[in-house]
């Protein structure tokens, strides 16, 4: 059974970003760049299932820019056996084109699971897993904090408000990833080292037929307003009033 | 609290700017093993095991739980075992082994930058694997076959310490005064039996390996009484089986381990071999060379130590850092917009002149520091000139990478601890581990006065060429390089100020090293005296020389577009070294060639 991973390299999660001045985006220059970690997770989780026998190959992809190379380097370190870049230069990819690409590679690939990070840290979409399942016409199953793969389908327990739910589906199907499926594991130097003899081969959406146009426009992206210093009440007679009257929050 | 975060960035730069990284991966060595690509993904995942693994358990070491012994067993925390464990799994344990018993093979360079983190996460832990691949090495030079098939593949993957046996009571610097004995074995198995007691031995008995392999220096009978009568013997805890397995424990116990002011986390052990029946060692190459052989891995683990100084100042700022830049703690002065909307320390000139300092003294060292690593690399290169060369720089900047390193390491932590003002005498804010901890390392391996000697002496005033009689000719024709780039920097429209300062400090340099070379031999006492500021000298100027080159790099690429602000801030880094450091260097050639005579000058009974 194959196993297709798609994985976003982000901004490094301990990075503190900046909105740029012109108000156009976030500033990543000389930024630290990252796996997404919850793709990390999905990663993790797709060589679990091949170390128990259950998966058999291991294939990540990634679509943006060609350092994205680094990302699926990264992945091939922790034991993804091969990987896929859809080298899309310095295109705005938004969800509905990343979904579209994947479903491109997921059709020449075929899969019989597709475990997605539940969303990336970057834009916080969520929506590429959701997407791509419904693209593809499969069972979707987000969030996943436990995945079994049995018998042509697969079990998950997925965390919602009130507890814990347990889903079926059957094969194939997409998973998305949520943060206490597991832990992953670091990489092995000589795993590191033998990352690059992996194969790593290239595409690009116009070899897969997509088209990425951006469908979104981003009018404009800013800091959140800084902190106003606060002030003292006299008691709580004026505390009352200003709740009320100024923060009109009572 | 801070947490580490390797400074990525700066080691890139210096491997591939100043420590040439590119020509090293194309030596015939490296070429199929390793790619740039590749190191930097090892720089990656290191730097991520370092901050998340080690860095969180310095603190435990230190003020938690640190090494217990209890009747010559010593336990360590579980956080350690831990830590032990996976850093062994994960591969980073053998990594600079030898690839025929596991290791990696890699370049010196890359090993020592991968080796900054682990010490700037934490020296105390570090340490061991340190040991163990020194034991690794002088086996791996020096041993037998049998020996080696025997203990290497174990060592260089951690499941077995090694560790090193050098220091007695009376024999510390001086190692003539060294009394253990070894003895043929009386069953004539061609083992020898060993007696007597070491001290100062880092990791000497710890529970994070299954075994433990001592390397021991000791006397033969009827031996030269002076360093040709000492041989090293390997001597295992454990006896190991022809099968590999673990058998019967060998007659030595650790009697005790220290109270030491740092590296907290770390068993300095008492070693006492031999109180029953002797303890069972086997002789490691010849005998009556062991000095020798400790002497051929002195130019690794000296620069290794000097590299823990460069690690636990680049710990110490960051850590300061943080904290300068959370802390508020009165108006700015000459900002009046601070009264009402207060801003962090950071912005206290003062604060930013220790943090300055802190920073760019660190770079000047990390470079030193990498141009001698990579110098280890390049002096394998096939063509013997260039060899011979780097070998040549390997030599002279030993002492000024261990030295000078370690030396910075201890103001410079304390200027950490001064950015944390009261607080940073206490120690819950953790400052005041990485001043303790970096102060042992300018007294093991060879302390300071040691590395200077060596610096003046060995190094320059004694380097004579056989055939021409050239004296101190790697010194002289280095400093010259120095100056002829200092005097080109000086005519740059941007650096042009930082070149003029280097071309100064170069000058003051050259006087300095033409009277050591004078000097030494018709007034030995006097060039000693000065010694250490000489190596003072060299560090300063030949730190700034490197930082120089760099803002040099730096600017061409800025010029050309790139927009980096890691660019940016080394040169105004370099300038603030060339402006505080580099105009120190004319007062302190006067030390060295004016003081000597004052240092002796006060007749004994009058102290």
């Amino acid at each position: 059974m194959k196993v297709l991973v798609p994985v976003k390299r982000v901004v490094d999660s301990n990075t503190k970003v900046r909105a740029k001045a012109d108000e156009t985006g976030v500033d990543l220059a000389n930024v630290k760049m990252s796996m997404n970690p919850f793709d990390e997770i999905a990663v993790e989780e797709a060589v679990r299932l091949k170390e128990k026998g259950v998966a058999t190959e291991v294939v990540v992809v990634s679509c943006g820019a060609s350092s994205s190379q680094e990302t699926l380097r990264t992945a091939l370190a922790v034991g993804a056996d091969r990987a896929i870049l859809v080298d899309c230069g310095d295109a705005d990819l938004q969800p509905l084109a990343v979904a579209k690409l994947l479903k491109a590679v997921s059709d020449k690939e075929n899969p019989q699971i597709i475990i997605a990070g539940k969303q990336a840290i970057d834009d916080d979409a969520n929506q590429v897993g959701q997407m791509l399942a419904a693209l593809q016409g499969w069972p979707q199953v987000t969030f996943a904090s436990r995945v079994d793969v049995a018998d042509g389908k697969v079990k998950v327990t997925r965390e919602i408000d009130g507890g814990l739910e347990t889903l079926e589906a059957s094969l194939p199907a997409v998973i998305t990833a949520d943060l206490r499926l597991n832990e992953p594991r670091y990489a092995k130097l000589p795993d590191v080292m033998k990352a690059k003899k992996r194969p790593l081969d290239t595409t690009t959406p116009a070899e897969l037929g997509v088209n990425v146009t951006p469908r979104l426009k981003t009018l404009k992206v800013s800091e959140p307003p800084k902190r106003q210093g606060g002030g003292k009440v006299a008691d709580v007679a004026d505390l009352v009033n200003k709740l009320k009257n100024e923060a009109k929050v009572i | 609290m801070s947490t580490y975060a390797a400074p990525l960035n700066d080691m890139r730069f210096l491997m591939n700017e100043i420590a040439g990284l590119k020509d090293i991966l194309a030596l015939p060595t490296f070429a199929d093993t390793v790619d740039a690509d590749t190191v930097d993904s090892i720089l990656e995942e290191a730097a991520k095991f370092a901050s998340e693994q080690i860095d969180p358990i310095n603190i435990i070491g230190d003020r938690k739980q640190s090494p217990k012994w209890d009747s010559g067993v010593v336990t360590v925390s579980q956080e350690y075992k831990d830590v032990y464990k996976l850093f062994c799994e994960n591969g980073w344990h053998s990594m600079p082994g030898d690839p025929e018993y596991g290791g990696q093979g890699l370049p010196n360079l890359v090993n020592f930058a991968v080796n900054e983190m682990w010490r700037s996460a934490s020296i105390a832990f570090a340490l061991c694997p340190m040991l163990t691949m020194g034991a690794v090495h002088a086996i791996e030079h020096h041993a037998s076959d049998e020996i080696k098939k025997k203990y290497l593949p174990k060592m260089v993957d951690g499941a077995w310490g090694g560790t090193m046996n050098l220091t007695e009571p009376q024999a510390g610097s001086d190692l003539t005064a060294i009394r253990t004995k070894a003895v043929p074995d009386p069953s004539d198995d061609g083992a020898y039996r060993i007696t007597g007691t070491k001290i100062f031995i880092t990791w000497g008995e710890h529970d994070m390996a299954e075994n433990l392999i001592h390397l021991v220096l000791a006397r033969l009978p009827d031996s030269d009484p002076g360093l040709k009568g000492i041989s090293l013997f390997v001597v295992p805890k454990y006896f190991v089986n022809d099968d590999g397995s673990l058998g019967e424990r060998n007659d030595l116990i650790c009697s005790a381990i220290e109270h030491k002011l740092g590296i907290k986390g770390s068993a300095t052990a008492v070693m006492s071999y031999g109180d029953k029946i002797g303890a069972k060692g086997w002789l490691v190459g010849k005998a009556g060379n062991g000095v020798a052989y400790m002497f051929t891995m002195m130019n690794h683990a000296r620069i290794h130590v000097g590299l823990e100084g460069i690690a636990v100042a680049e710990r110490a700022y960051q850590h300061a850092l943080a904290y300068a830049r959370e802390r508020i703690q009165g108006a700015i002065i000459g900002d009046a917009e601070s009264k009402t909307t207060p801003k962090p320390i950071l912005f206290h000139p003062d604060v930013r002149r220790l943090l300055m300092d802190m920073k760019s003294r660190t770079e000047a060292l990390r470079a030193i520091g990498y141009f001698a690593a990579g110098q280890m690399d390049i002096a394998k290169s096939a063509d013997p000139a260039v060899a011979k060369k780097a070998q040549a720089y390997v030599e002279l900047l030993t002492p000024i990478v261990k030295g000078w390193s370690t030396e910075s390491s201890i103001d410079i932590t304390s200027e950490g601890v001064q950015v944390h003002g009261g607080t940073g005498f206490i120690e819950e804010t953790g400052a005041a581990q990485y001043y303790r901890d970096c102060r042992i390392t300018a007294i093991y391996e060879g302390t300071t006065a040691i590395q200077a000697n060596d610096y003046i002496g060995r190094k320059t005033a004694r380097e004579v060429n056989k055939e021409t009689g050239d004296v101190g000719f790697t010194a002289r024709a280095l400093y010259k390089d120095v100056a002829a780039f200092a005097d080109e920097l000086a005519r740059d429209a941007k650096l042009g100020d930082i070149g003029k300062n280097l071309q100064e400090a170069a000058r003051a340099l050259i006087d300095a090293t033409e009277w050591a070379i004078k000097t030494y031999g018709p007034e030995p006492q006097v060039a000693s005296a000065g010694s250490v500021p000489y190596l003072k000298l060299g560090g300063i100027v030949l730190g700034g020389w490197l930082l120089a080159k760099s803002a040099q790099i730096a600017q061409k690429k800025l010029d050309a577009g790139a927009t980096d602000g890691y660019l940016k801030g080394k040169i105004a880094t370099t300038r603030y070294y060339a402006k505080h450091w580099l105009v120190q260097a004319g007062a302190i050639a006067r030390e060295i060639t004016e003081g000597g005579p004052s240092v002796l000058g006060l007749d004994e009974p009058l102290f």
